[in-house]
């Protein structure tokens, strides 16, 4: 079957920045796929090369294996972007109206609305919205086309909790029909909840491409901090097979896969432990473990 | 393949230029400035002239009419997409549009069918106008005449817009008057070259307006240049103003998208 989106040793140079330095991403069809990174990692970047809105400096990008430009392809993506307007004095009814004439197949008009939320502010003036009713006019025309394939870059950034919840539904309704969702996030409960694929993004290159469980398991899963009587020394932490470690005086925090054999240690090597305290790690903080360790090399 | 793979052209150019007519409307400032305000500067300088006939014959009313027909349709254009382009671009509503499978062409024709449309508006409420308030009579053929050569020969001035839309940023508007309403006034179209000042009266044959006038002086047997002639300026300007145009387009696209 065609990928979905194929990004082949994708360059992208601004001037002499280089924001993205080879990417290799292969999307298949039904795919739920997040993009994770820092600020200026190469994320919105990376999904502007796959919509065809920018053209990588070399290496390819294909969008249902065309030019992501041509119209065929386009016809079957819906896009939320970042700081993206539309004509403030239309109102909501007609701005979906509008984006619906650009697709072949769209949704009822009273569909979309009712999908994204919109029905009560349908006649009011796009410049009149909330930011979180705005928001829900950008999901409402991602979804218009009836897509086979979603483009979300930060998309519930100024959702309110309402907003964020339905589009979180919607989008999972979307996932299980077989939609393929590609999205950005700096939520990662949302990565971890909308996500079965992660790709972790920084500095323009992929630093890991793995399931949601696989990336915590790869990472260090718990958190273990204690307080010893006398500051430790390093034959006390010799070994110890932890991903890293902060001694600050008397308290001890580290991460670590094996809270346990790590504590078993050290009571072998007589430490004694106060406050002994051993807390899952989340994926944001699994995530930016990530990042940092590539940082530190 | 599933289904249809493309949109219908015709019904995203309808509904492209519907949504574009729904602007104009719905921006008072806009709607005045171009509606009412050649009505307004036709009252003040052309309305006491309506019941004249020159020597030569033809009426000076409707020659007055010709003129703001002139300055009106311009005016939608330039300021159209002069301030169409540079608002798209600051709101970054050409962002969003660029990545749905809307071709850039029917975006580019509505915006150009509805800014024709608009103007015909302006138009006809002008002569109307006149007609009914002037008394100004001609052959209903002569206004369709005017109506049809100033609406063709506006094309110079949708590229004056664009030009403007993409280099003067959110001085747009500014930038669109002080550039636009000088050379109306240079041209003749608020009166007639002759009564200009005279160190303005030898450029006059140099501006695009003032040939652009010359289409729609002729066509009310006014004393003017061939259309030929006229057709021969503008073309000459278009090229001219659309190489400016495309020059900041190409430069921002470089920016913004490649």
């Amino acid at each position: 079957m065609t990928p979905v989106v194929e990004l082949i040793a994708a360059r992208k140079h601004y001037g002499t920045v280089e924001a993205l330095r080879g990417v290799d991403l292969c999307i298949r069809p039904g795919e739920a796929v997040a993009l994770l990174g820092p600020n200026g990692a190469g994320k919105t970047t990376t999904i502007s090369l796959m919509l065809g809105l920018r053209r990588p400096t070399s290496g390819s990008a294909r969008l249902f294996g065309l030019d992501p430009t041509n119209r065929r392809a386009r016809s079957r993506a819906g896009v939320m972007l970042q700081e993206s307007g539309v004509m403030g004095v239309l109102t909501v009814r007609e701005t979906v109206r509008l984006f619906r004439s650009y697709y072949p197949c769209p949704l009822p008009l009273a569909e979309v609305l009712a999908l994204a939320g919109l029905e009560d502010v349908a006649n009011r003036r796009v410049m009149r919205l909330s930011g979180g009713q705005r928001q829900r006019l950008y999901f409402a025309l991602a979804i218009c086309g009836d897509p086979d394939v979603f483009f979300l870059d930060e998309p519930t950034v100024g959702m309110d909790v309402e907003a964020r919840r339905a589009f979180l539904a919607g989008m999972r309704t979307a996932s299980s029909a077989g939609k393929t969702i590609v999205l950005t996030t700096h939520y990662l409960e949302e990565a971890d909840a909308l996500a079965e694929r992660i790709v972790v993004i920084d500095r323009g290159v992929v630093l890991a491409d793995t399931s949601p469980q696989e990336l915590k398991a790869r990472v260090a899963s718990k958190r273990v901090s204690f307080r010893v009587a006398v500051p430790l020394g390093d034959d006390a932490l010799a070994g110890l097979p932890v991903m890293s470690i902060q001694c600050s005086g008397q308290h001890v925090r580290l991460l670590s896969n094996e809270p346990e054999t790590v504590l078993r240690v050290l009571f072998e090597r007589g430490v004694a432990i106060a406050d002994l305290e051993v807390t899952g790690v989340d994926l944001e903080d699994a995530f930016l473990a990530l990042t940092r360790r590539e940082e530190e090399q | 393949m599933r289904r249809t793979s493309v949109a219908p052209f015709g019904r995203m150019l309808l509904m492209q230029t519907w949504s574009r007519l729904l602007w104009f409307w719905r921006i008072p400032a806009w709607t005045v400035s171009s509606l009412a305000m050649p009505v307004f500067f036709f009252t003040f300088f052309g309305l006491r002239f309506a019941h004249l006939t020159d020597a030569s014959g033809f009426s000076t009313g409707a020659y007055f009419l010709a003129s703001f027909g002139a300055y009106a349709v311009g005016q939608v254009m330039v300021f159209s997409f002069g301030i169409g382009v540079s608002t798209e671009r600051m709101l970054k509503q050409d962002l969003l549009m660029r990545a749905t499978p809307l071709p850039p062409i029917v975006h580019l024709l509505a915006r150009s069918l509805s800014a024709l449309l608009f103007a015909l508006v302006a138009l006809i409420g002008l002569i109307v106008y006149g007609v009914i308030v002037g008394g100004i009579r001609e052959e209903l053929s002569v206004w369709a005449t005017v109506v049809m050569r100033l609406l063709a020969g506006s094309l110079p001035f949708i590229a004056l817009g664009f030009a403007i839309g993409y280099l003067a940023g959110n001085a747009a508007p500014a930038v669109a008057n002080l550039i636009y309403v000088p050379l109306s006034f240079a041209s003749g179209l608020f009166i007639p070259v002759s009564q200009l000042p005279s160190f303005v009266q030898p450029v006059a044959p140099y501006l695009p307006t003032y040939h652009y006038g010359q289409l729609a002086w002729s066509a009310i047997g006014a004393p003017s240049e061939p259309v030929a002639a006229s057709l021969a300026w503008l073309t000459a300007y278009m090229v001219l103003f659309l190489a400016l145009a495309v020059r900041a387009y190409r430069r921002e696209e470089q920016q913004k998208f490649l």
